[in-house]
């Protein structure tokens, strides 16, 4: 049996705010195997997102262990925990971000920038990868020039085409309508077909229901 | 990442944002541009006099009176064509030495009049110091042993007293004595916007006679070869302090005169160097504070691309280019701004004007320097943020 690709033991993210702690996680443990699809529920603020930019390397746990594709995050600088993300994690965020100046094309292809992929093979791997998630008509268009669900679509291109370990989806169908939401649901289970782990947080318990296995969240904790 | 990458993201950010990185390079291009073209003045005034001292032959020795300690009293002259006599016999060659009394007078021809330097001096001014004749012959011995009233024009009187026409041989009066035209110099031009062809040489016994004195106002040895300088300046003074026990003359080289010009137009280059670093420097605050701003806008596209795997280095690699890159195109803009402003300065002004290359590659190492020292701040601002803090900011 291969290492998980996610180890989470005892994890807390407690925020201070001038003086006042917010415990937004309290003690979640959790594994994630390298096949796994498993969606993460829970109301609004019981720290689901915090919980993903802590599986996604963007940020450590104020106590606890977090291990990522074998390696434990609390003996990581700033740089090293740059490359795990770039090398294994695949990152879909709640509100896209994408770079509202540059291309589909050139968003998709931005992680590779930091791999030092050249710039024609960049673009190259970034078209196709639109081209998987339905995009391939849209390169050069802008993100103003996009509906929400193409952004979306533009977003998981870019968490995909450094070929991640582990796809975090932090609501990847919350703004859209149910068709273009389950396309990307499909895409999404093509991908753990080919042996992406996928973590996905969704309000929908339908979507939720399709993944192997449902961890639900409230007030900083796994509750189920 | 990749170097060129870094510069293809810094280049774009640049031009998202034009108006504002040419308002910020503005002051980086005056900055340069002010060093550059006052450089360029200064050493362009420096080149000038030293030609001018250069000129005025070589290797050799000048006698003036008086102390030029800094702040003796003007003195009158004590010197007189004895100790010149005198000098001769050291020197062991009258051929190597020229004298001058020199005073301002009023020189007429016919209707027309002009202001000149009258110069009394001896036959071998030719000979000490450079002078061409562009017509007619210099002065003789037996002109100077007789007094006899013959002048030598500079190009600027001979032009304003007799135009085109040929003046050799007319009469002139100087200081209302009439005197014959021998000859007339070669044309010398403008120095620091002083005109050095209004001149008129005269045998200086005639000077002195029209004067009414016995003083000089200055002797020139040449030496035969540098080597001989110091030999020959310790002689001649020794011949002129017997005779003047109180030493009330100097005696200085040439190169002592170069010397002392070149260290006071090199402080006064520096200063106007340092002035025009002054604007520099506030140039590249102005660059770091528009990084800072460029950061604050850009905290969630830093943040954006931290996620995706940007070291803190890569993002600060990002924005010291940015800062770089304002200042090196600023820099090399000022560059051009300096030299055209110098050229002009050169060409339409008296004062003179020389570009180096030192000061160009000073202004331009100056200017990245400048974006990386002021750069650096912002880049280690940006390049320290927390993803998922920047990303949160709006
Ligand atoms: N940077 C922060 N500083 C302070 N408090 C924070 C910060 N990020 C999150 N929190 C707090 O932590 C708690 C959990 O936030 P989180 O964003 O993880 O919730 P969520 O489950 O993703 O909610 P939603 O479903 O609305 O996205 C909230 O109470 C929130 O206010
Ligand atoms: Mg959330």
């Amino acid at each position: 049996m291969t290492e998980p690709a996610i180890v989470a033991v005892d994890v807390t993210r407690t925020y201070d705010l001038d003086g006042v702690f917010v415990s937004a996680l309290r003690g979640v443990s959790l594994t994630v195997s390298a096949t796994d699809y498993v969606a993460i529920v829970g109301t609004s603020g019981s720290g689901k997102s915090t919980l993903m930019h802590l599986l996604g390397a963007l940020d450590r746990p104020s106590s606890g262990t977090l291990r990522i594709g074998g390696r434990d995050v609390a003996t990581l600088g700033p740089a090293e925990m740059a490359l795990l993300r770039n090398e294994t994690i695949g990152f879909v965020f709640q509100s896209f971000h994408l770079l509202a100046r540059t291309t589909a094309r050139d968003n998709v292809a931005l992680p590779l920038v930091y791999r030092g992929v050249g710039r024609r093979e960049r673009r190259a791997r970034a078209a196709e990868m639109l081209e998987r998630v339905g995009l391939g008509h849209r390169l050069d268009h802008r993100p103003n020039q996009m509906s929400g669900g193409e952004q979306q679509r533009v977003a998981i291109a870019r968490a995909l085409v450094t070929g991640p370990s582990v796809l975090l989806a932090d609501e990847p169908t919350g703004n859209l309508d149910s068709t273009t939401g389950e396309q990307v649901l499909g895409l999404l289970e093509t991908l753990n077909a080919d042996g992406v782990a996928v973590v996905l947080v969704t309000h929908d318990r339908e979507v939720a229901g399709r993944a192997h296995r449902q961890i639900v969240m409230r007030d900083g904790l796994i509750v189920s | 990442m990749r170097v060129a990458e870094a510069w293809r993201v810094a280049i774009d950010a640049l031009r998202a944002n034009r108006l504002r990185s040419i308002l910020t390079m503005l002051g980086v291009v005056i900055g340069v541009g002010a060093v550059v073209a006052l450089v360029a003045i200064g050493t362009g005034t420096k080149r000038q006099i030293e030609q001018q001292v250069e000129g005025l032959g070589s290797n050799l020795l000048i006698v003036v009176p008086g102390r030029l300690d800094p702040g003796a009293a003007p003195t009158a002259s004590t010197l007189t064509m004895d100790d010149v006599d005198a000098v001769i016999r050291v020197v062991g060659d009258r051929s190597r030495v020229a004298v001058t009394i020199s005073s301002g007078e009023t020189v007429r021809a016919g209707s027309r009049e002009a202001y000149a330097s009258m110069q009394g001096v001896l036959e071998t001014t030719p000979d000490v110091f450079v002078r061409r004749l562009d017509r007619g012959s210099y002065l003789t011995r037996t002109d100077v042993t007789t007094g006899r009233r013959v002048a030598v024009l500079g190009a600027g009187t001979a032009k304003a007293l007799f135009g085109d026409r040929d003046p050799i041989g007319r009469q002139i009066t100087i200081g209302g004595v009439r005197f014959r035209v021998i000859g007339t110099f070669e044309e010398l031009g403008q120095s620091l916007g002083v005109d050095r062809d209004s001149e008129v040489h005269v045998p200086v016994t005639a000077a002195q006679r029209l004067l009414g004195t016995q003083r000089i106002d200055g002797l020139a040895i040449r030496a035969p070869d540098r080597d001989r300088i110091d030999a020959l300046g310790s002689a001649v003074v020794a011949a002129l302090v017997k005779r003047h026990p109180d030493t009330d003359f100097s005696a200085v080289t040439q190169e002592q005169i170069l010397g002392v010009l070149g260290d006071i137009l090199g402080v006064l280059t520096g200063v106007l160097a340092a002035i025009a670093g002054i604007s520099l420097l506030v140039g590249g605050v102005g660059v770091s504070n528009i990084m800072l701003v460029s950061v604050r806008e850009r905290t969630k596209e830093i943040g954006l691309r931290k996620a995706v795997g940007a070291r803190p280095r890569d993002i600060g690699v990002q924005f010291l280019l940015e800062a770089v890159l304002l200042t090196t195109i600023g820099g090399v803009l000022g560059m051009a701004l300096g030299i055209s402003a110098a050229l002009l300065v050169d060409r339409l002004t008296p004062v003179p004007a020389a570009v180096t290359w030192w000061s160009l590659a000073l202004a331009f190492g100056v200017s990245a320097a400048v974006g990386i020292i002021f750069g650096v701040i912002p880049a280690q601002r940006a390049g320290r943020l927390d993803p998922v803090v920047a990303l949160r900011t709006e």
